[in-house]
């Protein structure tokens, strides 16, 4: 068994907005090994971003950390102040943003922004920055480094700039990289380039990685363990195997059902999920997903259900499952 | 789809945008060069490719949202459109037949105008309602018909969600009894589950109503599922064009090959055993293509045949068209 590095318990946080409290996480709970790869899948709005923003303490204002316990490589964060969290940020934990296009400063030059990075947390001096700045875009498949760090970000494509953003992100060998939605807005070409890097980089590196994503395609290659949120709450988890052949929780089959297959020569109907996701100003009392799911009880309406564990690796929190379960235990007693 | 009649058909559409530069050294952005294809009466065609390919651009050229800078466009029989022989018509008839779905719901719906005049304006422009009433009458139907209430019409589109958003978007394009409807991307702003409600809610349209659909969206699996024949553009051309399912299981032009092969599955195992033809490099820019078959500099089979000579866009056997010189050697 390899070390733990991310422990989180019953993690709540809110927003603190005009309108009200949005309850953007209500109690999570996750760990992760040292070597993990984590995909988080969900809706829009569904927590996945701000559970992996919040270990690097970027929620700030309105947000807040409400309850519960998150331990990242022996830090507390619920405890530590935005001092400390410049000493980890980049250091033991680094990200990279969905847009390359907006995530790197356009006045700067690409060498400036990652020796930048090197400097700040290690004490390289100019000349060696620069060299292991040359290093890093070479490590990300960058050709002509030594003429790409003088360039500018709008002379580089897309795909280059996401790269550009791995390069910072991987500068100071972080123990876990948060990838939010890296390859949502490249095109399908270059998505499969940066994960073919992304997975190259972790056999070399072996860091953990939590991957953000709505695309449930990207986590079937990627990830070994999926977390799958809705509405601020991590409805079901387990292995990709799991969560693809034996979904337990409605949310996750409905997902899996509303995606077209390319390989199936005859028309099939899509099964959508009906209705809309939650308001969280104002979230339901029982299971959130209940308004939507086809097969709703009485009981899903008005309280949360519990957890039920599926395998050793894979739980889930449906009113469905538990009933399976103890129908189950009736039996074989 | 028993007549094969054809409702839209393009021949060598071309639209270059300019693009700084004056006199002889004036640049263009050749956004769509030479695209040829033709609509069935009831089908849907899908396009596909990556940003900057020129899907959208067709779809808008096609409409004369933009007046095209070269090719003819013919609709139902009628000439729209002959660059050679100066010919274009007014198109106000014709926008009442054809219609268009916008990419962004946020940005295609005026913010200060009500959801029912949004859905109304076209009805009024085509005098398509006898009286008030009857205006009125007709946006409650149709907001109706595209799964939202009565009362959403005295609403503002800011109230709205982006699946909702989009619906509207719908309602307005069916506001005049279209026949042929260009859906831009319209589900590629939308969450999984959403999608696939706002998917199911086109294919029932088109049965209803009878419609046709040019499906643009750079998401292969969706236009797969919608479509009857999808065409694959590269760079501002057409490089293959088939039945949606001998596309995705028998394509022929190494370009559909790899963005096929880089679509991610939604499905463990699959993943796990399928290789990805990584392409490298970046798409080139449209300002300046490369020379002769625009996939050269990115394509595994490239030789110098490919940059001295276009390919030619052909029928390679029934109903399957591609432009590649080395078809034969493509496995």
């Amino acid at each position: 068994m390899s070390e733990k590095i991310l422990d989180i318990k019953e993690e709540r946080l809110s927003f603190f907005t005009p309108a009200g409290e949005v309850k953007a996480l209500n109690g999570v709970s996750f760990t992760m090994n040292q070597g993990d790869v984590l995909g988080v899948v969900g809706e829009s709005g569904s927590g996945k971003s701000v559970t992996a923003y919040s270990v690097m303490g970027l929620t700030a204002y309105p947000g807040k950390l409400v309850g519960g316990k998150v331990w990242f490589n022996g830090h507390e964060i619920e405890n530590m102040k935005e001092k400390d969290f410049r000493k980890i940020r980049g250091n033991e934990v680094s990200i990279i943003f969905q847009d390359p296009m907006t995530s790197l400063n356009p006045v700067y030059t690409i060498g400036n922004q990652i020796v930048e990075v090197i400097r700040l947390h290690t004490d390289k001096n100019k000349a060696d920055a620069w060299a292991r700045a040359k290093e890093l875009l070479e490590l990300v498949g960058i050709n002509e480094p030594e003429k790409r760090l003088k360039q500018y970000p709008h002379e580089l494509s897309g795909g280059m700039r996401q790269r550009v953003m791995i390069a910072i992100a991987l500068a100071c060998e972080p123990k876990l990289l948060i990838a939010d939605e890296p390859t949502t807005a490249l095109d399908v070409t270059i998505q499969a380039q940066i994960l073919e890097l992304m997975q190259d980089l972790r056999k070399k590196l072996g860091m953990s990685i939590i991957m953000i994503t709505h695309d449930l395609g990207v986590v079937a290659s990627m990830c070994e363990k999926i977390a799958v949120m809705y509405a601020g709450h991590i409805v079901e988890y387990g292995t990709t195997d799991e969560i693809f052949y034996q979904p337990g929780h409605e949310y996750t089959k409905g997902l899996i059902n509303s995606i077209p297959k390319l390989n199936t020569a005859e028309h099939e109907r899509l099964v959508p999920i009906e209705g809309t996701p939650v308001d969280l100003l104002n979230p339901p009392a029982g299971c959130p997903f209940a308004p939507r799911c086809k097969n709703c009880m009485k009981i899903c309406l008005s309280k949360m259900p519990p957890r039920t564990e599926l395998s050793d690796t894979h739980y889930t929190y449906c009113w469905l499952q538990q009933k399976a379960a103890f129908e189950k235990g009736e039996k074989a007693e | 789809m028993s007549e094969h009649k054809t409702l839209v058909e393009v021949q060598h559409l071309q639209q270059y945008f300019p693009a700084g530069g004056v006199g002889k050294n004036r640049k263009y952005v050749q956004a769509v060069d030479d695209v040829s294809f033709a609509i069935r009466k009831g089908e849907t065609l899908g396009l596909v490719g990556e940003s900057g390919c020129g899907k959208t651009t067709t779809g808008r050229t096609l409409l004369r949202l933009y007046e095209p800078t070269g090719g003819k466009i013919y609709y139902d029989g009628n000439l729209l459109f002959d660059k050679d022989n100066k010919i274009a018509v007014d198109m106000l008839p014709y926008r009442r037949r054809m219609q268009i779905v916008f990419q962004d719901p946020y940005a295609s719906l005026d913010p200060r105008m009500t959801i029912g005049d949004i859905v109304g304006e076209g009805i009024d422009i085509h005098h398509l309602a006898e009286n008030e009433k009857d205006r009125h009458d007709k946006i409650i139907a149709l907001l109706e018909r595209v799964g939202l209430n009565s009362e959403h019409a005295n609403r503002y589109c800011h109230e709205f969600s982006g699946g909702q958003r989009q619906r509207v978007g719908i309602a307005r394009a069916l506001a005049v009894n279209p026949e042929f409807i260009v859906c831009d991307e319209p589900v590629s702003a939308l969450d999984v589950s959403i999608q696939a409600q706002v998917v199911n809610m086109f294919e029932d349209l088109q049965q209803e109503m009878g419609l046709t659909y040019l499906f643009i969206a750079h998401d292969l699996s969706v236009v797969k599922h919608i479509s009857n024949r999808i065409g694959v553009m590269y760079l501002g051309k057409m490089v293959e064009l088939a039945d949606s399912y001998e596309l995705i299981t028998h394509s022929i032009h190494p370009y559909t090959r790899s963005l096929i092969s880089a679509i991610p599955v939604a499905d463990p195992i699959t993943a796990r055993q399928s290789k990805r033809i990584v392409l490298q490099g970046d798409v080139p820019s449209p300002l300046n293509p490369p020379s002769g078959c625009r996939f050269r500099t990115r394509c595994p089979y490239a030789d110098e045949q490919c940059a001295n000579e276009v390919p030619e866009f052909k029928e390679v056997s029934t109903g399957h068209w591609a432009a590649c010189h080395h078809l034969d050697r493509v496995k």
